[in-house]
């Protein structure tokens, strides 16, 4: 019994080494972003040093985050917007009315996620250069709603056939239209879902890279795209790099926290619950 | 591509319902399917379309129909299958060493301890962070053989200074993967844990059976299924790795971490050239497809034998 405790304890302190070394990067990078240039450059590196909120201000003012910023929120969220408008109602027919095709539909919406982006680059490369969409807003919007909505339908569906059936039932003797079956009774009764599922969209929208390079210069480009340009910032400007990547991270990383149960079923289309 | 992995879930008994709803009802998918036809299938038709073509957009005067010469002039340049080579080593390596790392930080995180929400909450962050920070990351505050966290702990135990990426350009290129990802393969592996029958276990070590029998009796068949999900899907996502490829390496040194999305980001929008660009797309769907045959293969080999529900 003595010795079963003792594991106990090595493997709880083994667990908590283990995830202070896979966060440590992280952790580095926040604490850089809160040092001067001339801390982030010691060496050797330094754990303790005295902490300054400059580099935020200059990273959160600079013209160029702030407007990639704004590219990436009016793409993020006007493509989870479509997605869910376009997904909520094709998932609730599918869970409630589905017919022979249903299933046919369902497989092949996995089949276009599953679809490596660099066999379909390039066309669309061409027709929004032919259409004179090339960087801008909307040619993202457009691929990151594609992106999302197998997820968005897969997910949403498999939160609608959770719902037990006989309240469905219920609201349905009152005579309800479609419509107001669908706004007043199903919606409500998948809410948790719906939030989650609109989460991890903004997250795959959010950190999307290929896409968003390939398609855009600068007008639309957004923090991902921005952020890629630090490669070549051999260290110059670590601690502002730092504050910048941070505050890229940031929102997205507290949405993952928020969905972390969510997030296995989002990742796998709902195989795994 | 079609697969049929999964596909199944109860479906509601049909019941009798007034035939003018039949039409509103079940076209209500219709928008999404016709958005999701026009946004990916009529691109990969034009793909295949421009396969065929020689067309570079630098000498658009030239384009002309060639047939297969793109498929056939790719197949024998040898850099295209050092570029395969490259995929084929990044992506294994990838999924195997990701997904020993995510069982084992599963089976540490499957135990009551206090603290066990936030260690797992740290473990899962490297996959929520930008592919393109988590980069930009490891290459400068990691791996800068000047200034990195790595170089000071090499000059601390006394060893020269390595500048990694440059040494072993795979090697870490595949570490700042396993890095993001090892974090989808131990919470897709811990849903699976947390899963377990509880009294099944408690009677296994009744009758006697040690940990490692447990494992390999009882564990392992029950995680067989989130196993092959966890794996199926890690492969399709890093076989299109391409952020964390252009910051760290650029491709190089020369073409030794060029996997087959950035070959074809640089055939495509460095060279212009959208014929073979095209073509080449054509081989990574291609490569895609075995991956999924491959697995439904070997799921169905799984069934038959009885391994899994």
């Amino acid at each position: 019994m003595k010795s079963n405790r003792w594991m106990g304890f090595g493997l709880t302190a083994l667990t908590y080494l283990v995830a202070i070394l896979v966060f440590f990067p992280i952790l580095w990078m926040v604490l850089t972003s809160f040092k001067t240039e001339g801390d982030a450059f010691a060496f050797p590196p330094q754990l303790f040093f005295s902490p300054t909120l400059a580099n935020w201000q200059i990273a959160l003012l600079d013209s160029n985050f702030t407007s990639h910023l704004a590219n990436t929120l009016i793409v993020t969220l006007i493509s989870t917007l479509i997605a869910l408008g376009l997904g909520i109602p094709a998932a609730y027919a599918l869970a409630y009315y589905p017919t022979r095709r249903s299933d046919f539909t369902l497989s092949w919406l996995i089949s276009t996620r599953m679809l490596p982006p660099v066999g379909i680059i390039v066309p669309l490369f061409v027709i929004f250069r032919d259409l004179g969409m090339r960087d801008t807003h909307l040619s993202l919007i457009i691929i990151y709603t594609a992106m999302n909505l197998p997820l968005v339908i897969w997910m949403m569906r498999s939160f609608f056939l959770d719902v037990p059936q006989e309240i469905m039932e219920a609201g349905r003797i009152d005579g309800t239209g479609l419509w107001q079956e669908f706004r007043h009774i199903a919606v409500p009764l998948v809410r948790p879902g719906l939030f989650a599922t609109a989460l991890l969209c903004m997250i795959f929208a959010w950190n999307e890279f290929f896409f968003a390079f390939s398609l855009t210069v600068t007008d639309a480009a957004p923090l991902s795209v921005y952020i890629s340009s630090f490669k070549t910032a051999e260290g110059l400007f670590w601690a502002k790099m730092s504050a910048g990547a941070t505050a890229a991270v940031l929102p997205v990383v507290i949405a993952g926290w928020f969905a972390q149960k969510q997030l296995v079923q989002g990742l796998t289309m709902g195989a795994v619950k | 591509m079609t697969t049929t992995y999964s596909v199944t879930a109860p479906v509601p008994k049909k019941r009798a319902r007034p035939f003018e709803n039949l039409f509103s009802r079940q076209s209500l998918p219709l928008p999404a399917i016709i958005f999701m036809i026009v946004v990916t299938q009529i691109p990969l038709i034009l793909t295949l379309r421009y396969s065929l073509e020689r067309w570079n957009l630098l000498r658009p005067e030239r384009r002309a129909f060639i047939w297969f010469n793109n498929y056939i002039n790719i197949l024998e340049n040898r850099d295209f299958w050092t570029i395969i080579l490259n995929t084929l080593v990044l992506t294994l390596s990838v999924v195997v060493l990701s997904l020993i790392l995510g069982m084992l930080l599963a089976l540490l995180l499957n135990r009551e301890f206090p603290g066990r929400n936030i260690v797992r909450t740290m473990l899962i962050t490297p996959f929520l962070i930008m592919p393109t920070v988590s980069a930009v990351l490891w290459k400068n505050v990691l791996f800068n053989p000047a200034f990195g966290l790595l170089a000071a702990i090499y000059a601390m135990l006394g060893l020269p200074r390595p500048d990694l990426l440059a040494d072993a350009p795979m090697a870490s290129v595949i570490t700042v993967i396993v890095w993001q990802w090892t974090p989808f393969m131990m919470l897709i592996l811990l849903a699976g844990l947390q899963s377990l029958d509880a009294e099944q276990m408690e009677a296994s070590q009744i009758d006697g059976a040690g940990r490692v029998t447990q494992f390999r009796y009882i564990v392992l068949p029950h995680l067989q299924r989130y196993i092959e999900i966890a794996v199926l899907m890690e492969t399709l996502f890093i076989l299109s790795v391409f952020g964390e490829i252009f910051v760290t390496t650029t491709g190089g040194p020369g073409i030794q971490t060029t996997n087959l999305s950035f070959g074809i980001y640089q055939e495509a929008f460095q060279r212009w050239n959208i014929g073979e660009a095209s073509a080449m797309g054509i081989y990574a769907i291609i490569l895609a497809n075995i991956v999924v045959l491959l697995f439904v293969r070997v799921l169905r080999r799984g069934r038959h034998e009885g391994v899994t529900a």
